[in-house]
């Protein structure tokens, strides 16, 4: 009994969220209304008593429990932090925007609380099953959640592309999985690291390369991608912010997690793979943005993008490659919050718009709001000195202490490309003839907005702390 | 002759191979997409179900069991999505699903 509870102790925030997340269910059963009402608010209360549990749990020295099948250290810290900070922000931004569209329904709150349930558990995973089961509740929540508005042809469609899609990579990263298990013998992690030892066999480079599919797929890194635009355009915008923030701090962290602690022994293997998927995706993330008219579609590119640059780190495989893309995840989780709160704004009487052309102007129509999103702008394009540049700097620096020396150079030139279509939302907005103004936006979208866009500049001059959560995250891993 | 492990891995590689097609050729109904993906599913439980008894070892019965668990929730799941779309389309037709291209 004592033992149990001292395993519970370990996994507090997932069981805070399980719980949490069962009371809600209840709750908008027994109320017997479509609305949301307060649930919104509880689904941010239990989110955040989550994120309590994580902060205050954070020395406690790490372990593994459950029968070696979830580990809890502070790589897992770090990035469960990130994800419970993207879905609070977008439980909070998006009551607004639902309310206005008429589609406030209280499954809304649950599902992104058992999605973030979910991410949490596949942060802490350490086996194979752990691995699965995280990754299927949170893939199995974001299906619901991208079909939400249920009366909209758009949103349905990318419902159903996304499942598809979906269920087919987590097809193939099973049978990545059984391919493991068979081959090694054991499902958890360091198990499987013990059993490969130096010689991967081919049974295992197999499996290795159907897991990583999966994985890709969720980190939507090329060629895995092709139903990011999609269900970024069709699907609701708060929906759309959910999916380009949490979802993505889990599938990156676990891909970290599964290469350093189980195929350590299969480098070469991996990092051509991995190299690959970073380059492919700096690329098409950068030339592919350049035609989008949709402000939506090309935050799907500018993602895509942005995955592949923290997969330069990952390429590395140095801890200092695995403290890079914990700085990259943390500080593209606020730029992205940060230009979503700006899209969720852009509303022209009553309706959503979504075009890059109804920016135009915004400086003279909306200062502040023009100049906080420049600034998020430049910042995702990684123009010194905001953040968004140190995120970068960090990752290739990485890459050059392991000599992957192209890798760092494509990744320059490539980021110097998208600076190409970020910068033309700062012209269109700062250059262009006014089009018809924005509603005075919701509240806490400007509270997003502008605490994200100084956050930028707050990095520059504090970066310590971050910096030091980073290391001390990346250490753990090693 | 004896049935040994590497046919039991033959006949789910072929299972999955033909799941994996079913998805990517067929251009029919997405019906037949849901049946490729129960295909792909039950593969893996094979081949799990195989390496378990090759290695004596339970977990892989185990993992079965949980990919049986969780492909009910998913067949269910895309089900109720499948339905919402055909109330706003009417149809189910695979190369009908192109509202938005990229």
């Amino acid at each position: 009994m004592n033992s149990i509870s001292l395993e519970l102790a370990h996994a507090l925030p997932e069981a805070i969220l399980a719980v949490g997340g069962v009371f809600l269910v209840l709750l908008g059963a027994w109320r017997g209304r479509d609305d949301d009402g307060p649930m919104s608010e509880f689904a941010v209360a239990v989110l955040g008593a989550a994120l309590v549990a994580v902060v205050l749990g954070r020395h406690r020295a790490g372990g593994v429990v459950f029968s070696d099948a979830f580990i809890d250290d502070s790589f897992g810290d770090f990035m469960k932090a990130l994800s419970l900070t993207g879905s609070i922000v977008v439980l909070l931004m998006s009551g607004d925007f639902f309310r206005r569209a008429g589609v406030n329904r209280f499954e809304f709150p649950i599902l992104v609380v058992l999605a973030t349930l979910g991410m949490l558990m596949l942060i802490s995973a350490n086996g194979l099953i752990a691995l699965y089961l995280g990754l299927e509740l949170m893939s199995l929540s974001l299906y619901v959640v991208a079909a939400i508005s249920r009366d909209d042809a758009r949103a349905s469609e990318a419902g159903l592309k996304y499942f598809v899609l979906g269920a087919l990579s987590s097809g193939m990263l099973l049978y990545g999985a059984s391919l493991l298990y068979g081959f090694a013998g054991t499902v958890s992690f360091s198990g499987i690291a013990a059993a490969i030892g130096d010689k991967p066999n081919l049974g295992v480079i197999f499996g290795l390369a159907f897991l990583f599919v999966g994985l890709a797929f969720k980190m939507s890194v090329v060629p895995f991608h092709m139903w990011t635009p999609d269900v970024y355009e069709g699907a609701p915008t708060p929906v759309t912010t959910f999916f380009a923030s949490a979802p993505k701090m889990a599938a990156v962290a676990v891909t970290v997690r599964v290469i350093l602690t189980a195929f350590p022994g299969a480098a070469s293997q991996w990092q051509q793979i991995i190299v690959f998927l970073a380059l492919a995706s700096m690329a098409l993330g950068a030339f592919a943005a350049i035609a989008q008219t949709n402000i939506k579609r090309l935050m799907a590119y500018s993602s895509i993008g942005h995955m592949g640059f923290a997969l330069v780190g990952l390429a590395a495989g140095t801890e200092a490659g695995a403290r890079g893309v914990a700085l990259y995840m943390a500080i593209y989780l606020v730029m992205t919050l940060g230009a979503f709160a700006a899209i969720l704004s852009m509303r022209v009487d009553g309706k959503p718009v979504e075009q890059i052309a109804d920016l135009s102007g915004l400086a003279r129509t909306k200062p502040a709001m023009a100049f906080f999103f420049a600034m998020l702008m430049f910042s995702l394009a990684g123009v010194p000195p905001l953040a968004g540049f140190f995120a970068k700097f960090y990752v290739f620096m990485a890459a050059v202490e392991a000599k992957l020396y192209w890798l760092a150079v494509i990744g320059i030139l490539t980021s110097a490309v998208s600076a190409f279509y970020y910068l033309r939302i700062v012209k269109v907005m700062y250059f262009d003839e006014p089009a018809p103004a924005f509603d005075r936006p919701d509240r806490t979208q400007c509270a997003v907005l502008a605490l994200s866009a100084l956050a930028m500049l707050l990095f520059w001059v504090f970066p310590a702390p971050l910096v030091n959560a980073a290391a001390a995250a990346a250490h753990s891993l090693f | 002759m004896v049935i040994g492990l590497e046919h039991y891995l033959i006949v789910a590689a072929i299972l999955f191979t033909l799941g994996v097609a079913g998805i990517i050729l067929n251009r029919k109904n997405v019906i037949v997409i849901m049946m490729s993906i129960e295909l792909i599913l039950l593969a893996v439980n094979l081949n799990l179900v195989a390496f378990s008894a090759k290695l004596h070892d339970l977990t892989g019965q185990v993992f079965a069991l949980f990919i049986l668990t969780v492909a009910a929730a998913e067949a269910a799941i895309g089900l109720a999505i499948l339905v919402t779309y055909f109330r706003n389309r009417g149809t189910i037709a695979v190369e009908d699903i192109n509202m938005m291209k990229g």
